[in-house]
């Protein structure tokens, strides 16, 4: 680490370790929810569970982006944050309103808009607070001795994701026109600007823990992300088949959306050939891992898991099942999850100068999350088959469907069991790291590479 | 070889068309003479229908026009296959609604607001989702008449 102020983003991933640990706890409500045993049911009804659950991961997932951000800005900007104060408001300040939100959705406060239930009351206060968040951001950046295609690339990201989530504030009589813009939200975030920010997370670290050089990584990036919206923008479009507008729609999101996946693939190719092309080896072994499985485990989630659905052809008959939750799973972990624990096994060494990468501990962690994480996408994914087949072609009624998946949640839970725990070990070994010290302050590139 | 700055034009370049043609498409969308929506039948009742089911987040369960949660049933065509009348009773019951033992949070709505949430799955109910509306709710009564 050679800024100080990039000790910021420890307290930033600190927060992303509770709320993901809470989030898992919403996820087990659920799961056991759907098989019976829902005995939380007068405090904690499923539509509140689920409001949680799915909130929890948009607001770590962002807590992550933000403490990458004030990690590797400095380090590329060259120089220290502008404010560290300022930072550690945003922070406080983050934490306040998604307190807020998640104990309103315990009381029935909230907009119950599908990935969006914040109240609109809140959604001033997320604005103001990404704004701050944003004006650290850019004034680090613009004041800093380099700009780079890395630092920009994810710095368009933030201020892509802040803008998109104005639509989403606007209050439509009709359904149809809410879906619409809610889309606008929630799908060019995750399957667009989301992907600008895990671009520029992703090519830092392979810059970082490969040793290629940083043109040619920073080329194949903005290819990357040219197809991402090449594809991704148009790809909205796999959103608007059946929510009552225009039949353009089924072509044109057919088309783009089916050339979703070659990002991916794109994305994933990029960093197996980087890291077969890096000719020297770095010690956090750990956190190659992370990042190798984030690009390889979204292009399956994301590219391959959403491709098998998103032909309106079959989309006619998934819409609306646990297909989407099984392809949901796969893709918020392969793309996000993965690479903001990435980020964090790269930066904790350097943040507080304990080298505690080459632990067993880390790769149990890994091995175990992502086990348990296929074996609970493949059991939905079974699920929503089934549930396709009755509900959508056997025309049998909602419930008597859900009654024949039931089996498939217990697996699920099983492996959410595994999952929980690898994510368990993951945050104990965080807690290990301890603080952030100023021992770990360097002036040299903080990269040891060893031949 | 593709350079640094044919990839950076490949990017700017492909998102600014994409993002044009974008907007160019919502427009077309939202014009009156695309509407598949019925708009012209979204009264008062409707409106506070689409309040009360947003502020309840009955989406956090169930699913409308395929969007929601998935927990309990699809209500596109809720009130062509179940009728007004029992729809109305299990937004208005005391007690939670647990068909199959899956709870629903018992709402115990006035009957103004079950009325608004009646017309407002009514008018869900009449919107042309592109051949969707058949499929997803299979017992709906258009269904069998076919």
């Amino acid at each position: 680490m050679k800024y100080k102020s990039q000790q910021v983003a420890y307290w930033f991933f600190a927060l992303c370790m509770l709320l993901f640990a809470l989030q898992i706890v919403y996820g087990f409500i659920m799961g056991f929810a759907r098989i019976g045993m829902d005995g939380l049911h007068d405090w904690i009804p499923f539509n509140t569970a689920r409001a949680v659950h799915t909130n929890l991961l948009v607001v770590w997932l962002l807590t992550g982006f933000m403490g990458a951000a004030y990690y590797i800005i400095p380090e590329e900007a060259q120089r220290e944050l502008v404010s560290v104060k300022l930072a550690y408001v945003q922070l406080i300040s983050l934490a306040v309103v998604g307190v807020a939100a998640i104990t309103g959705y315990h009381f029935n406060i909230w907009e119950g808009r599908k990935f969006l239930e914040i109240p609109r009351e809140l959604d001033y206060l997320v604005v103001v607070n990404v704004l701050l968040f944003l004006g650290i951001i850019l004034a680090t950046l613009f004041k800093g001795k380099w700009q780079t295609t890395t630092a920009l690339v994810m710095t368009m990201g933030l201020v892509f994701a802040a803008l998109l989530y104005l639509p989403g504030m606007i209050w439509f009589d009709s359904q149809v026109t809410d879906s619409f813009f809610r889309w606008w939200v929630v799908h060019l975030w995750v399957e667009g600007v989301w992907e600008l920010i895990m671009g520029g997370i992703l090519a830092f670290l392979l810059i970082k823990l490969t040793g290629v050089d940083r043109e040619v990584i920073e080329k194949w990036l903005y290819v990357i992300v040219g197809l991402t919206f090449l594809s991704g923008i148009l790809g909205t479009g796999h959103h608007y088949y059946y929510i009552g507008v225009n039949k353009i729609w089924l072509v044109v999101g057919g088309v783009f959306s089916a050339l979703e996946p070659l990002a991916f693939l794109a994305m994933a190719l990029f960093a197996v050939y980087m890291y077969r092309k890096g000719e020297k080896n770095h010690p956090n072994k750990i956190a190659l891992f992370w990042t190798i499985g984030a690009a390889i485990v979204s292009f399956i989630g994301a590219g391959l898991l959403g491709f098998a659905h998103t032909l309106p052809q079959t989309n006619l008959y998934t819409h609306g099942t646990l297909v989407t939750a099984m392809h949901g799973h796969y893709a918020f972990w392969g793309a996000y999850v993965m690479i903001v624990l990435a980020i964090i096994s790269y930066a904790m060494p350097n943040i507080t100068g304990r080298k505690r990468h080459d632990k067993t501990n880390g790769h149990l962690a890994f091995w175990l999350s992502n086990i348990g994480m296929l074996g609970m996408v493949v059991a939905l994914g079974v699920a929503g088959v089934v549930q396709v087949y009755l509900e959508r072609r056997l025309s049998m009624d909602f419930m008597i469907a859900q009654e024949e998946v039931k089996i498939h949640f217990v697996v699920m839970l099983l492996c959410a069991t595994m999952f929980a725990t690898g994510i368990g070990i993951y945050i104990y070994e965080f807690i290990k790291y301890g603080r952030p010290t100023n021992e770990a302050l360097s002036k040299k590139e903080e990269t040891v590479l060893v031949s | 070889m593709l350079s640094k700055s044919q990839a950076r034009t490949f990017f700017l370049g492909g998102t600014v068309v994409t993002f044009l043609i974008f907007i160019g498409l919502t427009i077309y969308s939202m014009a009156p003479s695309n509407d598949q929506s019925n708009h012209q039948n979204i009264t008062e009742q409707v409106i506070k229908g689409k309040h009360i089911w947003e502020t309840n987040n009955c989406m956090g369960c169930h699913a409308i026009m395929g969007e929601g949660g998935y927990y309990a049933p699809e209500l596109t065509k809720v009130i062509d296959r179940r009728g007004a009348p029992l729809v109305k009773a299990i937004l208005q019951s005391p007690i939670p609604w647990a068909p199959n033992g899956r709870k629903m949070v018992a709402y115990e709505m006035s009957d103004e607001d079950a009325e608004a949430m009646i017309e407002y799955l009514k008018w869900i109910g009449e919107i042309d989702l592109n051949g969707f509306d058949r499929i997803v709710s299979p017992l709906a009564k258009d269904k069998l008449k076919d």
